[in-house]
């Protein structure tokens, strides 16, 4: 049997089609199948999610009410917390980790009848945009198994893509979630800040990160975020703003929607295929009724630097808890050693080279000499770009451009040059600087014997995610593109 | 502002980052860094006279009252410790006071 979305999932088993374990066994099954070539899994909790299974037909036998993902399995990313079970961030200074709490997005999912399957590789820390920083290997693109499936949540899209499961989540910091989506074919999306809630994610920069669903369809991605979102007293971040249903979003109908187009921006640097694909997405919103905007975003172009001060400092912040005392990895310490050589030598050890990078830069940019010309100008230049998106928010009710500029990369072509590999989130981070709520979405395909999947992204005002989803699946209904099956 | 970074600037960033690099890595990280810094120094050029820096986008006030609340157990949050002592709710650390 085919995995197919989680609504039709949770349609068969509520009529009795097919049982929640039933679902739960093909899910692992092709799980099995497909990890030695991708490697999408860091680990598989096959017992817990049988037992899970079992409860939810428990639970349909004896009449009860099921929730809105009853049954449906659900990767999650190896930064979210679940307790007991192993949770890396695909790093060696957590392999041994087993945390003691879940996190706030575990509870919400499996009360709403979900049952996760495992736990999905991504870069270390989620830092990276290609899955090669993680300790366990990359993970492999489920459409070409030499290309990149993106990052940093590339285990998730590609688990997703490669239907091991109808949904999973990622954390997006700078495009973490997005970007990955793209590379895969599949649906990402990135909430407002501060719409769902981050506690049980294992913190990379906390005034960017925020969890999200990837997806196979934009309807699946409402559904999801539905049960997500809201407020949490455990992250103080998150949101006191109502939730909507955001299914109710779903009309099919775009007409008189403004769309904004950054054309200066998007005019340099975007590859020919990208941007065929991305024109042809335009034409698509115009044919629905969508009116087309010009827009002007004029520091989205300082947006690289400005994220990477801003989130490597944070991150030199959060990642100082690593330090071989409270968990994780530690390295052997003689009589005369300090505690300081132990943690500086339980860092050097336990850390990746990524990783290490963007503690360095981190440090130094907040470091005595270097933090008002580096840090607090970039929290400045912050500013100056959230009231560009505000300006643009006047004439336009969401923002298009495309997810990457470049269709997914080989394996291996950019790791000798970190700078190369961030100049690629140009069209992702300036979102999270801005706290902005995205979704990419399929819209296209290169050319070859082996097409890799393009993307493009729409990007609401805060807390619209409604409009946001709405002129999504208005594309997508139109257009082939989500119904693509990878070949894995 | 022109960056220029030296082995000793990143051996000093290394110690306040509690890293104890490889000369291999100090020598690779002096150019990347560099490199990065260089990249990032285009920031500084943007007039941001009288502009507030944004540090969150909060759109509501996160403060809140500092009570009390039933947190996790001491030995829970001792049992993932390489060297810990859970029933004592101690880590075990290298000498600190000579």
């Amino acid at each position: 049997m085919t995995l197919t979305t989680a609504r039709e999932i949770r349609e068969a088993i509520v009529s009795g089609k097919i049982s929640a374990v039933e679902i739960c066994r093909a899910s692992l099954t092709r799980i099995e199948q497909t990890n030695p070539t991708l490697n999408a899994f860091n680990h598989v909790v096959a017992e817990r999610a049988i037992a899970q299974a079992t409860s939810i037909d428990a639970r349909r036998a004896a009449g009860a009410t099921l929730g809105p993902l009853a049954g449906v399995p659900v990767a999650l990313k190896d930064n979210l917390c679940v307790k007991g079970v192993r949770t890396t961030a695909s790093s060696k200074i957590l392999d041994t980790f087993h945390p003691p709490y879940s996190a706030t997005v575990v509870g919400k999912l499996e009360s709403a009848g979900a049952v996760i399957v495992g736990k999905t590789n991504c870069d270390e820390f989620a830092m990276g945009s290609s899955n090669e920083n993680s300790a366990y290997g990359p993970v492999r693109n489920p459409w070409a198994v030499e290309h990149t499936p993106g990052g940093s949540s590339g285990g998730s899209a590609a688990a997703v893509a490669a239907q091991c499961v109808p949904l999973a989540l990622g954390s997006d910091t700078g495009g973490s979630i997005r970007q990955p989506a793209s590379f895969c074919g599949v649906v990402g999306v990135k909430p407002t800040y501060g719409r769902v809630s981050r506690y049980g994610l294992l913190a990379f920069a906390s005034s960017l990160d925020q969890i999200g669903p990837f997806t196979r369809s934009v309807s699946d991605a409402a559904l999801a975020l539905s049960a997500l979102a809201g407020r949490d007293p455990m992250d103080s971040t998150s949101s006191l703003e109502a939730v909507p249903d955001f299914t109710d979003a779903l009309t099919g109908d775009i007409r008189g929607v403004r769309v904004g187009v950054p054309r200066a921006f998007v005019a340099d640097g975007v590859d020919n295929v990208v941007r065929r694909a991305f024109d042809g997405a335009l034409d698509v919103l115009c044919d629905r009724g969508a009116t087309l905007v010009d827009i002007e975003l004029p520091h989205a172009r300082y947006a690289i630097p400005v994220y990477y001060l801003i989130c490597t400092a944070e991150a030199s912040s959060n990642l100082a808890r690593y330090d071989g005392v409270k968990y994780g990895h530690r390295s052997p310490t003689s009589k005369d050693d300090t505690l300081t050589t132990l943690y500086s030598r339980t860092r050097d050890e336990g850390f990746g080279a990524e990783v290490k990078r963007r503690i360095m830069l981190g440090t130094y940019v907040l470091s005595h000499g270097y933090y008002d010309a580096f840090y607090l100008k970039a929290q400045q230049v912050r500013t100056l770009l959230r009231r560009d998106y505000e300006r643009a928010y006047e004439v336009a009710d969401v923002i298009v451009m495309p997810t990457s500029p470049i269709p997914p990369f080989k394996l291996g072509e950019k790791t000798d040059d970190p700078l190369q590999m961030y100049l690629a989130d140009i069209f992702t981070v300036s979102v999270n600087l801005a706290g902005l709520p995205g979704v990419s979405v399929p819209c296209g395909f290169t050319a070859g014997a082996a097409p890799l999947p393009i993307g493009f992204q729409v990007i609401g005002r805060m807390f619209d995610e409604v409009t946001m989803l709405r002129v999504a699946d208005a594309y997508e209904r139109a257009t082939p593109w989500a119904k693509s099956v990878a070949p894995v | 502002m022109s960056t220029t970074l030296t082995i000793e600037d990143v051996e000093r960033i290394a110690k306040l980052a509690n890293l104890e690099l490889t000369r291999e890595e100090k020598a690779l990280f002096t150019k990347q860094l560099a490199d990065i810094l260089a990249y990032a120094e285009q920031v500084q050029a943007v007039d941001t006279t009288g502009v507030e820096a944004t540090a969150h986008v909060n759109a509501h006030d996160s403060e809140r009252s500092d009570e009390p609340k039933p947190s996790l157990d001491v030995a829970e949050a001792v049992a993932n410790a390489p060297d810990g002592v859970p029933e004592a709710g101690l880590f075990r650390v290298p000498r600190v006071i000579g």
